[in-house]
């Protein structure tokens, strides 16, 4: 047997005193990390199998577990850290591209954290939400510039389709194939009662869901997958997938293992068959092709729909954004670097891309200084942790913002990372009807309602602070941010004045 | 009247419905304590085969067989409709074992018989395996008759 140079990174903490052996630890660890000995009555557990994901943890009724990030240590030093040294042997060992899931995890700045909301005192009074009225309503789409009359002095319906939103949160991109069936239920429900909508990805729309196409964002990407009439017509919006915050430049790979039954039908591709999304689009290489790929879809739907056109947050993004602002697209979405996904290239993850802050403020300062700011909505995601984000982000400019991994937190998920396993033991990035089962999305959908509706109360809370009773009144009031721990550059930038100033 | 019903397609086989149900019918306030090193004997058991897992316990009947075939009158159906037994009056003959349809009456390990009583004589009335069963396959609501 070759030398294992890997120690495990967690380790599994059981206290005898308080273990019954009820074995639902073994029952539930799809990793296989536990196991009972007959003769002895007892459960033992394999390090080197989990994942921390907390299903035992969670579910043992007598709070006899627990994991624990290992002490055990390599002689590392600043320049090479455990991480890098466990990487190389992991790639030694393999001769293959590092994997990961979920989001950018590395010490870069988090800008959300270091900019300050505002609230009234004195000479303009707070208003309290619990007593007035406070409008979190959005309209998304593009905007007329001026106010047309008819010969008679009545306003002219010429308003372009529109999304309108409760609040300003939708669920982003997560196809079916990367979350379960029991994952995209909840997420589709949890939208539908709160006035909002949920996004299809790329895998197409099963036909289960089509009842909630008023609340879904239906994706068109560079795979295709599942694209036709019917599925661009029964939902509220489509958008145009161009990248992806957690892989920019990156297209995707569904094994062929997990293109089973519905999957391989929604997808309209054969059973067992790879789905691979190139890189680009392959009929898109200028803001002219965008434009043609926008205006067949408007055809398409007979232009009742708004269109997204969804980009990774890089370097060049506001000049990217100025082009897809004239492209006849509504809508723009930009994914951060601290985006999620079911599975990437670890370099590519953690190398590629930009804060999602910087990222649109620069891009609504552009499309504002160049006029065409109202052609367009912006709906930011990659990281939104919190109501608190969201309140700076439609400060910094968002109309909207989206959510995907916290979605996932509310449905379960323990952010363990192991998405691309296929074997989530809480029934969401899998297709293992066992596992998928574990997730019923009647306990599912009602907790994600209840995060809405907490982050909305609290949304009206920091907006009532403020003194602000709408949302469009906070859309790109950089006034009621500050900035602390940041460089003139940094500020500049954002577009924010320092604590103090 | 409420009963307890299990969806088949939420159950996810994990037992804790017999450990929780095990723990209720022990008087004891901590669960490590009633349950540590013992064999549980609980009245709602998993039928498992070929992935599919299935709690089974009584379904008070509106004409239980139990209790018609209760030759000491130990077996009732209360005018609230829970099928209770008395202990006291139990003699072991197993009649409502054999006559229970789903398997759902059983030995107790004092000797007499035992059968799910919806709690209410340990938890107020509030069936334990519903309140710990992680994916709310067991539920306790009222159907109709």
């Amino acid at each position: 047997m070759a030398v294992d140079y890997l120690y495990p990174d967690y380790e599994i903490i059981r206290n005898y005193d308080r273990c019954i052996a009820c074995r639902v630890c073994e029952r539930q660890c799809a990793n296989e990390a536990h196991e009972y000995l007959e003769d002895s009555n007892k459960l033992v557990s394999d390090d080197a199998k989990c994942v921390n994901c907390h299903r035992c943890v969670s579910l043992c009724p007598t709070r006899a577990l627990k994991i624990v990030k290992t002490d055990h240590t390599f002689k590392e030093n600043v320049n090479w850290s455990g991480k890098s040294i466990k990487e190389i042997y992991k790639q030694a060992n393999s001769g293959g591209v590092l994997l990961s899931s979920m989001g950018n995890p590395e010490n870069y700045p988090v800008y959300f954290d270091k900019i300050l909301l505002n609230a009234s005192q004195v000479t303009n009074p707070p208003i309290d939400p619990l007593r007035e009225p406070m409008e979190t309503k959005v309209f998304l789409g593009a905007k007329k510039v001026k106010i047309e009359r008819d010969e008679n002095g009545r306003l002219k319906k010429n308003l372009t389709p529109h999304v309108v939103l409760s609040m300003p949160i939708m669920f982003s991109a997560m196809s079916y194939g990367s979350i379960s069936y029991n994952a995209h239920e909840s997420l589709a429900r949890a939208a539908t009662e709160m006035g909002i909508l949920y996004n299809t990805g790329e895998g197409g729309l099963h036909e289960d869901f089509y009842k909630y196409g008023p609340n879904t964002i239906v994706q068109v990407a560079s795979g295709r997958f599942g694209v036709h009439k019917e599925y661009l017509n029964s939902a509220a919006a489509i958008e145009i997938k161009m990248g992806q915050g957690a892989k920019p430049g990156i297209g995707g790979h569904l094994p062929g293992k997990k293109i089973v039954g519905d999957i391989s039908k929604t997808r309209m591709i054969p059973e067992g068959s790879d789905a691979i999304s190139p890189a680009p689009h392959h009929d898109i290489y200028s803001i002219e092709d965008l434009r043609q790929l926008v205006y067949s879809l408007k055809e398409a739907t007979g232009y009742t729909k708004p269109v997204i056109v969804k980009i990774a947050a890089v370097h060049n993004v506001s000049a990217i954004a100025s082009g897809i602002a004239r492209s006849g697209a509504d809508i723009i979405s930009i994914d951060g670097f601290r985006g999620g996904t079911g599975a990437a290239p670890t370099r590519i993850r953690d190398n590629v891309g930009i804060p999602i802050e910087l990222a649109l403020a620069s891009v609504d300062k552009r499309l504002r200084d160049e006029g065409i700011r109202d052609n367009v909505s912006i709906v930011v995601g990659g990281s939104i942790r919190s109501s608190a984000d969201i309140v700076k982000a439609v400060a910094l400019g968002a109309d909207c913002v989206y959510i995907g991994t916290a979605a996932l937190l509310a449905l379960g998920c323990h952010l363990c990372r192991t998405c691309q396993t296929g074997k989530c033991n809480w029934g969401i990035a899998t297709q293992r009807a066992d596992l998928v089962k574990r997730l019923n999305p009647n306990m599912g959908y009602k907790r994600l309602v209840n995060l809405l509706t907490a982050w909305q109360h609290e949304i009206k809370e920091m907006m009532g602070g403020m003194g602000i009773n709408s949302i469009e009144s906070l859309k790109g009031n950089r006034l009621m941010l500050r900035g602390v721990g940041l460089n003139e550059k940094e500020l500049e930038i954002l577009g924010i004045k320092y604590a103090g100033e | 009247m409420k009963r307890v019903y299990v969806n088949e397609k939420w159950c996810l086989g994990c037992h804790l419905c017999e450990y929780y149900c095990a723990f209720a019918s022990s008087n004891e306030k901590d669960m490590v304590k009633a349950l540590k090193d013992s064999k549980i004997n609980p009245k709602i058991k998993i039928e498992e085969t070929d992935g599919i897992n299935f709690a089974v316990s009584c379904r008070h009947c509106n004409v239980p067989l139990c209790v018609k075939g209760c030759i000491t009158g130990a077996l009732t159906k209360k005018d609230d409709g829970v099928v209770t037994i008395d202990k006291d009056r139990c003699i072991g003959c197993y009649t409502c074992i054999l006559s229970c349809p789903f398997g759902a009456v059983s030995p107790s390990s004092e000797g007499v018989i035992q059968k799910c009583e919806l709690c209410i004589k340990t938890n107020n009335g509030t069936p334990q395996c519903v309140a710990g069963c992680p994916n709310s396959a067991i539920v306790f609501e009222e159907r109709g008759e």
